[in-house]
């Protein structure tokens, strides 16, 4: 169905379809199911252009680009459901993977639980796709692999990292009049800087390449790296942290399915049995919000309900879960837009998730701690217990000992087992929030945050 | 299929470039899992395309798509070369490739029924049953089963002139057994946790299994967790059983002898390693009993790493990884084999799928089993404790340092294995750990076990791995950190 050219061949990605592609397949699924005679069909059709540029010992190593499109099918017959997905887009293939999905619906029992397909919704118009990015080719993510590579170079250090660029978009329409689209593009430069035997770290990620500088990364980086070398060794235990916002989010990233009613219900939820009771301090306030302006993600779930902005905890109170359809009748709630494509055994994650911040600065928490750690990133992040929420880990590109308000001398890694229950009950300073991005969790606007006592209870060899 | 990939090859060659490859892959997958006696994932994907990997101006390019027309896969295979153009203004130096001879080959991956051909009700029926056998034990609060099955076709073709077609099959089975009480929650796994037991091969896998006759025994075992003894913080002898020491051989040797990790390749994202060139052949890695190996040959058996031929074209091979507890042999590609002075790649480059770039993956990478029957074994600890099936993982980015916790333990006192233990794990440091393995299970105890989701590479990149393993016991080691409150 696309036509494509060799000739004049760049090495930036292909633009998307026009979106009246992806309706037409969207149309033709549901068209096909209206003859198979399936009383209800569900349709998303996503597009991914993709093209990231990964670089290593100041060189570029690797170099992709990709361009894909699915068709996910669900058909429901007499409380049936079953999905299923292809690649292939021609008529007959669609007509095979929805008598497909026709087969695998009406080969189970019947499920008492699953509710009729919902009709039209109305939906935020969310403008998250930018020009800028979807046209950078990758001429100019070399061009500013190169300049980092350069940058390391001057200043004795390897450079690693990438620079990535795309765009998607998505349809999903039903049988019930649902329709909805919509469509983003998203930047990221990540880099590390290694530094004889030390290294740090630098990430950002938006929808707007314009917004991330991959030049001021990697000096960050660079400047931390220089920093990091011959790191002392601390004994383990409690100390206050100052974490950075890679770290708060990679470790508090690790909540957001506890927030799920499904996992609240399944009693695997470290919120089982808590909801309205006072767990965090008082300066800790969650909210999940796709409208949020960093953040990125479509104003619709996977049952194409509309996202709600909720408000999870508020001033440490468990105040709220997010709800599926399903979740939400059996715990006489209303949904809140936030569940997964059926059929699913999860059912919702809140997956925009903003941590509120404080009037305090990285700064700012530095020049007030006596003695303490400076957390760049953590790395490895498991559970440990579900239940108290203990999670293990370790440091990673950049520990440094904090002494009478000052940044001192690094200090090798350390493994933490840590509640997050508790630390988010002695978080002492919080500075403002921002859109941040780490390896652990997804991205989510969180701020820095000043700790104290952090368990540490093992340190390796650097 | 062939024709795509000759044309791609030929576009790519007219646009300059001086190598390429080329995969068609078509991947079939069916997912089934039950939740609380209900159907929860029911669904069945496929995805067809093409990926060409070149190198022009002396630097690589990889473009995909799924566009299976002449015009389409042309159209891939000049981005390749565009994007490897760009590649060029950051290089260092050309990239050079071992030799490898060309093969013309077709292979199939042994199985004995098609899970594809399985009637859903017979899949489904089973794991319903499984269910509720785990449902049926009184304080049980959450029951999971899951199936997953594969099916990968891949053709590949390079410029040297090889054309290979292989088919692999792979299946997966696994149920869970949750007991949530006052405030804290157990859970039991069998065959393994996060997903089961996976092998490269069909639905005998499932049938092999006997869900049903473990079903209840998880489900007992999930709710007497909360009864059980906090296992204990010391430092002292532990037994692992076979998937954790599966996991444990993943995690600290599978890893850290990736040689792109090793050569800063991966130091941005998955990490780096402790096992630096300098090591090769030097390092004692381990104690004289222990040897390991990565062997994707089928001979070693029906693991995730099992193959005839790695994404490179490489036939499948043996490499020494750990002889006699001394460290020789890392995992290579055809880019890096010669830096450490290989003439040929170990064969280890794998790709998720059509639309990933291959690198460098563990194939099955195994510990020879030992002397020991597990009685004998125990019978010979006068103190310690065993270890099963893993709850955690967690290990630093250079792989020194881990800890991981398992689902249950028993202690072992006077060589008796005694009472059950709740919330175990242990800790150390990954040569000082390896070298205290005294005691290593027989070929009885031995087990391929398949890791389905290993995770590494940007764009992340999940691939299957292979660990054959059997209960080992170990010194000295650091019990209960987990849960320490110094």
């Amino acid at each position: 169905m696309r036509g494509t050219t060799t000739k004049g061949a760049k090495a930036n990605g292909e633009a998307l379809r026009d979106v009246r592609e992806l309706r037409a397949i969207a149309a033709t699924v549901l068209r096909l199911a209206k003859l198979c005679g399936v009383k209800e069909t569900e349709v998303h059709v996503e597009e991914v252009v993709d093209a990231l540029t990964r670089f290593a010992n100041n060189a570029i190593h690797q170099n992709v680009a990709e361009h894909g499109l699915t068709v996910s099918m669900r058909t429901v017959v007499d409380g049936r459901t079953a999905r299923v997905t292809t690649n292939r887009v021609g008529e007959d293939a669609l007509r095979a993977a929805l008598e497909n999905s026709l087969a695998l619906a009406t080969s189970q029992p019947e499920d008492p639980h699953l509710l009729p397909l919902p009709g039209k919704q109305k939906y935020r118009v969310l403008q998250r796709f930018i020009p800028a990015t979807a046209k950078l080719t990758a001429e100019e993510r070399a061009r500013a692999v190169k300049r980092a590579c350069e940058l390391a170079e001057r200043s004795g250090q390897v450079a690693a990292g990438i620079f990535e660029s795309g765009q998607s978009q998505t349809v999903m329409s039903n049988s019930r009049g649902l329709f909805a689209t919509y469509r983003q593009t998203q930047a990221e430069f990540s880099v590390t800087m290694q530094h004889g035997g030390a290294a740090s770290w630098a990430k950002a990620n938006a929808a707007d390449v314009r917004a991330i500088d991959p030049i001021a990364l990697a000096q960050t980086a660079s400047e931390k790296a220089a920093r990091a070398q011959n790191p002392v060794e601390l004994d383990h235990g409690r100390y206050t942290v100052i974490l950075e916002p890679a770290a708060v989010l990679d470790l508090a990233g690790f909540l957001f399915y506890d927030f799920a009613a499904t996992a609240v219900e399944d009693k695997r939820s470290c919120f089982s049995g808590r909801l309205g009771k006072t767990l965090f301090g008082k300066n800790i306030t969650i909210t999940d919000d796709v409208y949020h302006p960093e953040q990125l993600g479509p104003p619709f779930d996977g049952e194409g309900l509309p996202r709600e902005r909720v408000v999870l905890v508020e001033k440490g109170v468990l105040r709220n879960l997010v709800y599926s359809r399903r979740s939400a009748k059996a715990a006489r709630s209303n949904p809140t837009g936030h569940g997964f494509a059926l059929p699913n055994e999860y059912g919702e994650a809140p997956m925009n998730l903003v941590i509120g911040g404080g009037n305090s600065s990285l700064e700012e928490m530095i020049r007030s701690t006596e003695r303490g750690l400076l957390v760049t990133r953590l790395w490895y992040i498991r559970e440990v217990d579900p239940y108290e929420k203990i999670m293990t880990g370790m440091t990673r590109d950049g520990l440094y000992l904090v002494e009478k308000g000052q940044i001192g001398r690094a200090a090798r890694n350390f493994r933490f087992n840590q509640s997050i229950l508790e630390m988010l009950g002695n978080v002492e300073l919080l500075g403002a929030a921002h859109r941040a991005s780490g390896e652990e969790s997804m991205e989510m606007v969180v701020p820095p945050m000043k700790i104290r006592g952090f368990q540490f209870s093992e340190v390796t060899k650097f | 299929m062939w024709e795509y990939c000759g044309h791609s090859l030929d576009v790519a060659r007219l646009r300059g470039a001086t190598y390429a490859d080329v995969r068609v892959m078509h991947m079939r997958q069916r997912d089934l899992t039950t939740k609380n006696g209900h159907v929860g994932t029911l669904g069945q994907s496929e995805s067809i395309g093409l990926g060409i990997r070149v190198i022009a101006q002396g630097a690589w390019g990889f473009a995909s798509t799924d566009v299976l027309t002449r015009e389409g896969v042309a159209a891939c295979a000049a981005q390749a070369v565009a994007i490897a153009k760009a590649s060029a203004l950051a290089k260092k130096k050309d990239v050079r490739l071992a030799h490898e001879a060309a093969y013309v080959d077709s292979w199939q991956s042994p199985f004995v029924k098609d899970p594809f051909e399985i009637p859903l009700e017979t899949q489904l029926d089973l794991l319903l049953a499984a269910d509720e056998a785990m449902r049926r034990v009184k304080g049980v609060t959450l029951t999971e089963t899951d199936m997953q099955f594969r099916k990968v076709d891949t053709w590949f073709a390079s410029s040297e002139g090889s054309k290979i077609h292989q088919r692999r099959v792979v299946s997966g089975c696994g149920i869970v057994a949750t007991c949530f009480q006052g405030d804290a929650i157990q859970k039991r796994s069998y065959p393994n946790s996060f997903g089961g037991q996976h092998v490269l091969g069909g639905y005998e896998l499932i049938e092999s299994l006997d869900l049903l006759k473990h079903a209840p025994r998880v489900a007992e075992e999930a709710v007497a967790l909360h009864g059980a003894a906090q296992c204990p913080e010391r430092t002292g002898t532990l037994i692992l059983g076979g998937s954790q020491l599966g996991l444990q051989i993943h995690e600290s040797i599978g890893h850290p002898i990736e040689l792109d990790r090793v050569l800063g390749q991966e130091a941005n994202f998955a990490g780096t390693s402790f096992l630096t060139l300098d090591q090769l052949h030097h390092l004692r890695y381990a104690s004289p009993i222990v040897n390991v190996v990565a062997d994707a040959r089928i001979a070693h058996g029906p693991g995730l790493g099992t193959f005839a031929y790695d994404d490179e074209g490489v036939p499948a091979q043996c490499i020494d990884i750990i002889k006699a507890g001394k460290f020789c042999g890392y995992l290579s590609s055809r880019e890096t084999a010669h830096l450490v002075g290989l003439e040929r790649s170990g064969g280890t480059v794998r790709t998720e799928g059509w639309n990933r770039l291959p690198m460098i993956r563990m194939t099955n990478v195994s510990i020879r089993p030992g002397p020991w029957t597990l009685e004998n074994l125990i019978a010979d600890t006068d103190e310690g404790i065993l270890m099963e099936t893993n709850r955690s993982w967690s290990i630093d980015d250079r792989r020194y340092q881990f800890q991981f916790s398992t689902e249950i333990a028993w202690e072992i006192n006077g060589g008796k294995k005694t009472r059950m233990l709740k919330n175990p794990s242990y800790s150390g440091i990954t040569t000082e750990f390896w070298n205290s393995c005294d005691a290593i299970c027989n070929d009885d105890h031995w087990l391929l076990w398949g890791t389905p989701n290993c995770g590494k590479g940007q764009p992340m990149q999940t691939m299957g791995t292979g660990h054959g393993a059997s209960p080992a016991r170990f010194q000295n080691v650091k019990i209960g950190t987990a849960f320490s409150e110094e």
